[in-house]
């Protein structure tokens, strides 16, 4: 038996061990200890046999399953790209999995379990897959396990509408890509990857093709104006799962882009770059400017999760132009940042919605308004969080930081594009991503500093207290690979070159040899930039050493503690700090009308009414009224007119077939 | 193959095309029955011929099966049925014989249309015969929707079905066990309908199926 063939084996036979037992399971506690426990060590077990696999030489492995559609079975192929994001998905839901042996017994424990193991099995089947069927099944099981995840509060009217869009949205992709797959296999029809990628489109095909494969893939991304879903299903399930789903479900979804996009389809041209550069520079922006404002932690979160795919798919856009204009160095930094921050941002979300669970779970709430002073109550989480927090604010020394500037370093090699148009407009792209990134810090200032800093804003946040040590340790686990992201990026860069290579014929430079000093970043030959974090992390750790040794030698020694937030009203109430809502209003005022539909109404009491005066705002987003309003309306007028379909009577539904079948008859005959 | 055993095997196929164009203006209920009759009797021998021709051996049980039940014991049944309703003259059209007989030749026509460029690889013999299948077919079709009553709705689904079997004589090789399966679904749905026809009959004193549209508290049918 070959390796892979033990991996796929092992893996799956794991995950689906820990399903039957989630299913079956009767005692709840220990159940879901058992179940998580499994999914963990099947996780691990998937990203481990992996690396060793690329280790070993043995790539690219292929495997048939039976089954499948008749003469192509499951087909199985494992290849450089596959094995990085089986180390992304299967590390994160390792660590998430980790994380949900402590936390799952909180919240709805029994209703997840099955669930959950289905998700990961999903997950793997999509980037194993190597025949469109095969591929289509798993995104399918992924779909649908998620789904049921994000119904699991039923009862929460708010919880079944978020499912039924989630299902609505899950569907239409997964249609776009039934399509987009009927257009690369064509009418010849072998479904087999090896059998698309040899065959070349003409026409308008490709085009089709690209327009279909980015609803498809951008749907379950979260790309907008496709992410509608996400800000709801991701609150909705639990917060281990809303980790996985937005740590690791996006990341197979943009790992569909890129497999078909990069893998399967002929040579790009350059305007294929034009979707994703828009698309992902407005998901980005709109992502941030709704996390901005928002103030349920989880939805922050998810519209943080928007911002990111942004970021993902705008570096995607510079790899797909600079591979049209056979430029392979610049393509390679590009697609290699692309696939850094997929990496870095699995990590980073999963701590973040998992420090999330960890303060819904102590403070029994999600809305910032109603958190604040979590750091005293819980120090280690909040510690963790922090450095989830400016990860994802891309601060250096961090990981996000490294991706980033990589993306940015894709983007200032634009000049050698050969198409005028893109010279101008990926600058233009740069600047806005630049903005993403300043506001993305205000972002998580505005987030950690309201939830974790100042006073508790409600007794629940006063008695808040630590979470389980399991969870902690998972947590850990996830902020040290966010400091090491950081630290080692040249090393996550030289285990990325094997994919490049293969995606677009070129690598960064050899890491060791190209830097000046030993672990320093260098995306192009010849030195033209580079960045090292570990010098960044000896130079933030001596200075503020001395910066402390030295106000400490300076001024008094002695440490003065003050209450801290009290504008200079100790004892005031708490409610006279800082809010999430004032925090983010000035942002809001001068930024937010871009993503969002903002009314402001003042209601004042009239003189002599002892009334409270009302402030209320309501922020729609604008997506939702102008593109998906209408549609529903559509969807409604029509259904209303076709509901006289289902009271006809019997011989009037013979004639509908029959006309059906005549009509069909003569299309056939006029055809020919 | 001779010419001769081609031309029986057209003209029987092109027979029973006849028949259920002559079903499509029978105003009387026993008319009905006996050229639903005479259709199956053709098809019997049709099949037979067909049997004879391939060597097929088992094809002479569908041959059987097809003369006796659907030629005798169902009309036979049908007859019975009728009788016992004492409905034998009602017939009522939903469409007048001119256009229904008008839409029976556009139909045969489309079907040629169809079937003979779709087949132009096939054994010619199933060629014919399939397009004269699915002629057959689609007039039983025809007559479903263009009849009210139940029981010439009863006929046309199985004249429907002679042109099922016709096309999978035509075709070689379908498996017995299908055929003899699709012989006992059809006496099993008829005997369903039968029980139905019985049991309108009871609620409604008339099995006329604008009946049960009212009954659903539907609008009123046309005509």
């Amino acid at each position: 038996m070959s390796l892979f063939a033990v991996h796929v084996s092992l893996l799956f036979g794991l995950l689906l061990i820990a399903a039957t037992t989630g299913a079956l399971g009767v005692r709840r506690r220990r159940t879901s200890d058992a179940v998580y426990a499994l999914s963990a060590v099947a996780a691990a077990l998937g990203a481990s046999f992996a690396v060793i696999h690329a280790l070993a030489g043995g790539l690219p492995a292929e495997l048939t399953l039976p089954g499948g559609l008749p003469g192509v079975g499951i087909r199985l192929r494992l290849d450089s790209l596959s094995v990085v994001f089986l180390v992304v998905v299967n590390g994160t839901a390792a660590l998430v999995s980790l994380y949900a042996v402590g936390y799952g017994r909180h919240e709805y424990p029994g209703r997840v379990l099955a669930l959950y193991p289905l998700f990961l099995i999903g997950m793997n089947v999509v980037i194993v897959a190597d025949d469109a069927f095969t591929f289509l099944m798993g995104w399918e099981f992924m779909s649908l396990a998620s789904w049921g995840m994000v119904a699991v509060r039923h009862e929460d009217p708010e919880a079944r509408r978020a499912a039924f869009l989630y299902l609505v949205m899950a569907c239409g992709g997964a249609f776009a890509l039934l399509f987009a797959f009927g257009v690369l296999a064509g009418h010849a029809g072998d479904f087999g990857f090896a059998a698309i990628r040899a065959r070349s489109l003409t026409g308008w095909m490709p085009e089709l093709a690209l327009v279909l494969i980015l609803i498809g893939t951008g749907s379950k991304a979260g790309l907008v104006p496709l992410h509608v879903w996400l800000p709801l299903a991701h609150p909705a399930a639990p917060s281990h799962v809303s980790a996985l789903m937005s740590g690791a479900m996006t990341k197979v979804a943009i790992y569909g882009t890129i497999r078909l996009v990069f893998d399967l389809m002929p040579d790009p041209q350059w305007y294929w770059a034009l979707p994703f550069l828009f698309a992902g520079i407005s998901t980005a922006l709109i992502g941030l400017l709704q996390a901005l404002v928002e103030r349920d932690l989880k939805r922050l979160l998810a519209f943080s999760t928007i911002e990111n795919i942004g970021i993902i798919y705008v570096a995607l856009g510079l790899a797909v132009a600079f591979t049209a204009a056979h430029l392979a160095a610049p393509a390679a930094v590009a697609l290699t940042a692309a696939l850094f921050h997929i990496a870095n941002h699995a990590v980073m979300k999963s701590l973040m919605f998992c420090g999330a669970g960890a303060v819904l779970h102590a403070a029994h709430s999600r809305d910032l308004e109603k958190l604040g002073g979590l750091f005293n109550r819980m120090p280690v989480t909040g510690a963790l969080m922090l450095i989830g927090a400016a990860a994802i604010s891309a601060l250096p020394p961090l990981n996000g930081f490294a991706s980033e500037w990589l993306v940015f370093q894709a983007i200032l090699a634009s000049p050698a594009l050969p198409v005028e148009g893109l010279r101008f407009l990926v600058p233009a792209v740069g600047a806005v991503l630049a903005l993403v990134a300043a506001l993305a810090a205000a972002c998580f200032v505005r987030a950690y500093g309201i939830a974790f800093l100042g006073r508790p804003r409600s007794p629940e946040a006063a008695a808040a207290h630590e979470v389980d040590r399991i969870s902690l340790a998972a947590m850990a686990a996830m902020a040290a690979l966010c400091i090491a992201g950081g630290v080692l990026a040249p090393l996550v860069v030289e285990a990325l070159r094997p994919v490049t290579e293969l995606l677009v014929q070129g690598g960064l430079p050899a890491q060791a040899a190209a830097g000046p000093a030993p672990l320093s970043l260098t995306p192009f030959e010849g030195g033209r930039s580079t960045y090292n974090g570990f010098v960044l992390v000896v130079f933030l750790v001596v200075s503020s050493f001395l910066a402390s040794w030295g106000i400490h030698r300076i001024a008094t020694r002695a440490t003065r503690r003050a209450p801290a937030w009290d504008c200079g009203f100790p004892d005031a109430s708490p409610a006279t700090q800082y809010s999430a809502s004032s925090f983010g209003q000035p942002i809001r005022r001068v930024f937010v009308p871009i993503a969002l539909d903002v009314r402001v109404t003042v209601t004042m009491p009239p003189p002599g009414d002892v009334a409270p005066a009302r402030f209320e705002l309501t922020m729609v987003d604008p997506v939702w009224t102008r593109l998906y309003a209408p549609v529903a309306l559509a969807v409604e007028w029509a259904s209303g007119r076709l509901n006289v379909l289902q009271f006809l009577t019997i011989r009037r539904y013979l004639t509908l077939m029959f006309a059906a079948l005549i009509t069909l008859l003569v299309v056939v005959v006029l055809w020919r | 193959m001779s010419d001769f055993a081609f031309d029986l095997a057209h003209l029987l196929a092109g027979l029973m095309v006849v028949a259920s164009m002559v079903l499509l203006y029978q105003d009387r209920l026993n008319a009905v029955i006996n050229v639903f009759a005479a259709q199956a009797m053709l098809l019997g021998a049709a099949v037979g011929w067909q049997a004879e021709m391939q060597g097929a051996g088992h094809l002479w049980i569908t041959a059987v099966i097809a003369f006796v039940f659907k030629g005798v014991v169902i009309p036979a049944a049908l007859h019975a049925m009728v009788r016992k309703l004492g409905i034998h003259r009602e017939v009522e059209a939903v469409v007048g014989v001119g256009p229904t007989l008008i839409a029976g030749l556009a139909l045969t026509a489309l079907a040629v249309l169809v079937v003979m460029p779709a087949t132009e690889n096939a054994n010619p013999l199933s060629r014919e015969d399939l397009a004269f299948a699915l002629a057959v077919v689609l007039l039983g079709l025809l007559m479903m929707i263009t009849r009210r009553n139940a029981i010439t709705q009863i006929i046309g689904f199985m004249s429907l079905e002679n042109g099922l079997i016709l096309a999978a004589a035509g075709a070689k090789g379908m498996p017995l066990v299908v055929e003899v399966s699709v012989a006992f679904s059809i006496l099993i749905a008829f005997t369903v309908f039968g029980v139905f026809v019985f049991r309108i009959r009871e609620r409604f004193d008339t099995v006329d199926i604008g009946a049960l549209e009212r009954f659903r508290g539907e609008q009123q049918d046309d005509a």
